[in-house]
């Protein structure tokens, strides 16, 4: 019904709007007072509303970052729910303003959905999570099996690559949402569940007995994933761009919540530019000077949102691996504001 | 403009002629029409072209890359494209719906006539049934069909071994299935015999009786022909047929016929939701046949049977057989919600996967629309055939 909805907005906004995309994201944003974010209708870690309605996650502070640049309050983001297989229409159609939804970047969605992905803000891989009494150590050793999978996603298409390549049978299970992908897992339908490695250890937390469940260790894709904005409108794709690149340029040069009104004062002239103390790199996207200040003081920079809400700081408990900063181990690696 | 060729050789002015007036308006009406539905779609590419989004429908025959687990046709994720896909989902879609109609029909025809029983236990039971059936939302019964059909059974290394080598376990229900081999075309030919042969004796043994007046026993020649006859033909070509029973390997049952829990329980969820409108139609429809014609038919001496048989029904049917299409309409719709349970129908694997895959809402939505269009207008027309035949006879 939703996605019907979607699509009939798509079609009429498509057909009867004159232009769509060209009218600026940026002013539309500030006359409604409001972004909003396309976002996971609950994904521990990226994004999940708790009891209280307050939406937490890596993708979520990232939204409020954006809102906090652009309306200079972290707080006035309307998030949109989206399974895997509504969110480009959503995108598409205008329904959202930017798509922070643990989406991977690939070749066919930047080029033929009318959408571009504007960086990062996870670097992922696609895993197998399987019950410990299967006796099971390796994907390899997963012939035969079941597995249970989310539709309209690419994992849904690494999983055929990766069975087919390595000559194994196998039945593939796919639901429409993540909850009834899990549920149906824990039911016996499976004996394999698999998505984003982050995601196996966020859906874990809702299984009845979750220390009965393992991740196998292969990794099987490369899943970059990152917020996307509809193509043609320049301003608001850097807007979204720069506001990921600043907060982990924050954390490369140190700059956190806590010690952002002091490093005001630095003499590093890095730390100058990046909080708008030298130069005027805000008013170049349509923001002011002070950009980077308000979004560090929304929600930290990259590193402090990575641990609170995946890493050590969370249940998730995710080491940094490849996304430690680039001098630090890992890839995670910012243009310099200059 | 018809109107200004033709304006010399009428006498009155055909200004005030209603007849070219009502033509001319709708003329108008119809081209304004085209021309609103043609501007739309060609705005609708222009933008999407604009940005960059794919249009028309060349994606089709791009490879699939995803599976499905049931497909009635040959369908793999390294060699199949979109249309296979689509096809895939469009029978899945027909074989709920097929199924379905034919056992919701069974079921609600036997609830319509318990609820009229004279037997009070029985007639309860078929009340309680449609009212706590038919207030129930759909999507809720088919989650809890789905979880009433998961829970209680086994995983396969201790499924429940029914004999024969049919096992069920949370997989599914795995049966033999049959291969045939050589000779078996000479089956197909018998069972076709057999068909048209028990039709013509049904015909025959018919006229016979209007007639002579003198009876056959042409259900148990007609069982007899359909039946025997192929398994004649089964002996005398030497056997052909061996089974693929079913084996655990590894996680799994292998070979065999495999039902999904998926489908049984979109099946079951749909045919008891639908089967409480049905019983209700069929109800009213019994009741709208008056009592004197059950009175008549029984002063003449027709037993009950032959008389629900021969006066009730046939007069009943023409009450019955409208509504009815609605509810067979009503469940091939709603067969859509399959999606919730990860059964592979047409909107999840057409109207879901590959709409996210290649992107194109448009072209999938609209495509979906018109294939429950077209799916809905065939049934109608059928059931409009049927209902020509069993409609009142005006003299």
């Amino acid at each position: 019904m939703k996605r019907t909805i979607l699509c009939l907005a798509l079609g009429t906004a498509a057909a009867f709007a004159a232009t769509t995309a060209s009218a600026a994201t940026l002013d539309t944003i500030k006359q409604k007072g409001m972004l909003t974010c396309g976002s996971n209708p609950g994904l521990a870690g990226f994004g999940i509303p708790d009891d209280k309605g307050n939406w937490t996650g890596l993708d979520v502070d990232l939204c409020r970052a954006i809102a906090a640049a652009v309306l200079n309050d972290p707080s006035k983001v309307k998030f949109l729910p989206l399974t895997a297989k509504d969110r480009f229409t959503a995108l598409q159609s205008g329904e959202v303003d930017v798509l922070v939804r643990n989406s991977t970047w690939t070749m066919q969605r930047d080029t033929q959905l009318g959408i571009t992905f504007t960086g990062v803000n996870y670097y992922d891989g696609q895993g197998f999570m399987v019950k410990k009494k299967l006796n099971v150590s390796s994907a390899l050793e997963l012939n035969g099996a079941s597995v249970c999978t989310q539709q309209g996603t690419t994992t849904e298409l690494n999983l055929a690559d990766f069975f087919h390549a390595n000559k194994m049978k196998y039945e593939v299970v796919a639901f429409q949402s993540a909850d009834e992908t899990i549920k149906a897992y824990d039911a016996g339908r499976c004996d394999a569940f698999t998505t984003d490695a982050s995601g196996l250890y966020s859906e874990r937390l809702k299984l009845k007995d979750p220390d009965e469940n393992i991740v196998l260790p292969e990794i099987i894709s490369k899943e970059p994933l990152g917020p996307a904005v509809r193509k043609g409108d320049d301003q608001w794709f850097s807007i979204v761009k720069w506001v990921g690149f600043a907060m982990v340029n924050a954390e490369e040069l140190g700059v956190t919540k806590a010690n952002v009104d002091e490093m005001l004062k630095s003499t590093n002239p890095e730390v100058k530019r990046l909080l708008g103390v030298d130069g005027n790199f805000g008013e170049s996207i349509g923001l002011t000077k002070d950009w980077v200040v308000r979004i560090i003081k929304a929600v930290g920079n990259y590193g402090e949102s990575f641990e609170r809400n995946v890493g050590q700081g969370s249940p998730l408990k995710i080491k940094r691996g490849l996304n430690a900063l680039w001098n630090k181990g890992g890839i995670q690696y910012a243009p310099p504001i200059r | 403009m018809a109107s200004e060729n033709e304006r010399p050789q009428a006498k009155a002015s055909i200004l005030y002629n209603p007849t070219y007036r009502g033509y001319f308006f709708q003329v108008v009406l119809v081209a304004a029409l085209v021309w609103l539905f043609w501007a739309a779609a060609k705005n609708a590419t222009d933008n999407m072209n604009d940005a960059n989004i794919r249009t028309g429908f060349g994606f089709f025959w791009e490879k699939a890359g995803f599976d499905i687990n049931q497909h009635l046709i040959p369908y793999s994720a390294d060699a199949s494209t979109y249309f296979d896909a689509f096809i895939v989902g469009l029978l899945n879609t027909l074989l709920v719906a097929a199924v379905g109609i034919v056992l919701t029909t069974i079921l609600g025809f036997t609830i319509g006539i318990a609820r009229l029983s004279s037997n009070w236990i029985v007639a309860r039971i078929a009340k309680i049934y449609v009212e706590s059936i038919r207030n129930i939302p759909l999507l809720l019964q088919l989650l809890f069909w789905y979880n009433a059909v998961l829970k209680p059974l086994p995983n396969p290394r201790q499924s429940f071994h029914l004999g024969a080598g049919v096992v069920i376990n949370n997989r599914g229900l795995f049966m033999p299935q049959p291969q045939f081999g050589a000779g078996s075309w000479l089956m197909g030919i018998a069972l076709i015999v057999g068909v048209v042969g028990a039709i013509a004796f049904r015909r025959w043994a018919r006229r016979q009786q209007a007639e002579t007046g003198k009876q056959y026993p042409v259900g148990w020649t007609m069982l007899g022909l359909v039946i025997g006859l192929p398994l004649l033909a089964y002996f005398a070509a030497g056997m052909p047929v061996t089974f693929d029973i079913p084996k655990l390997q590894g996680f799994n049952f292998r070979g065999g016929l495999q039902v999904y829990p998926e489908f049984v329980a979109l099946l079951l969820g749909l045919v008891i939701y639908t089967a409480a409108f049905i019983a209700e139609i069929v109800r009213a429809g019994i009741l709208a046949v008056s009592r004197g014609q059950t009175e008549a038919a029984h002063a003449l001496g027709l037993r009950s049977g032959t008389t629900l048989k021969l006066v009730v029904v046939p007069q009943a049917m023409r009450v019955i057989v409208p509504p009815l299409t609605s509810q067979y309409l009503n469940l091939t719709k709603n067969s859509s919600l399959a999606v919730y349970i990860g059964y592979p129908d047409l909107v999840q694997i057409f109207a879901g996967t590959v709409l996210n895959q290649t992107g194109q809402a448009l072209e999938v939505i609209l495509l979906t629309m018109l294939v429950y269009l077209v799916i809905s207008l065939v049934t109608s027309a059928i059931m409009n055939v049927y209902n020509s035949r069993v409609m009142l006879v005006e003299r």
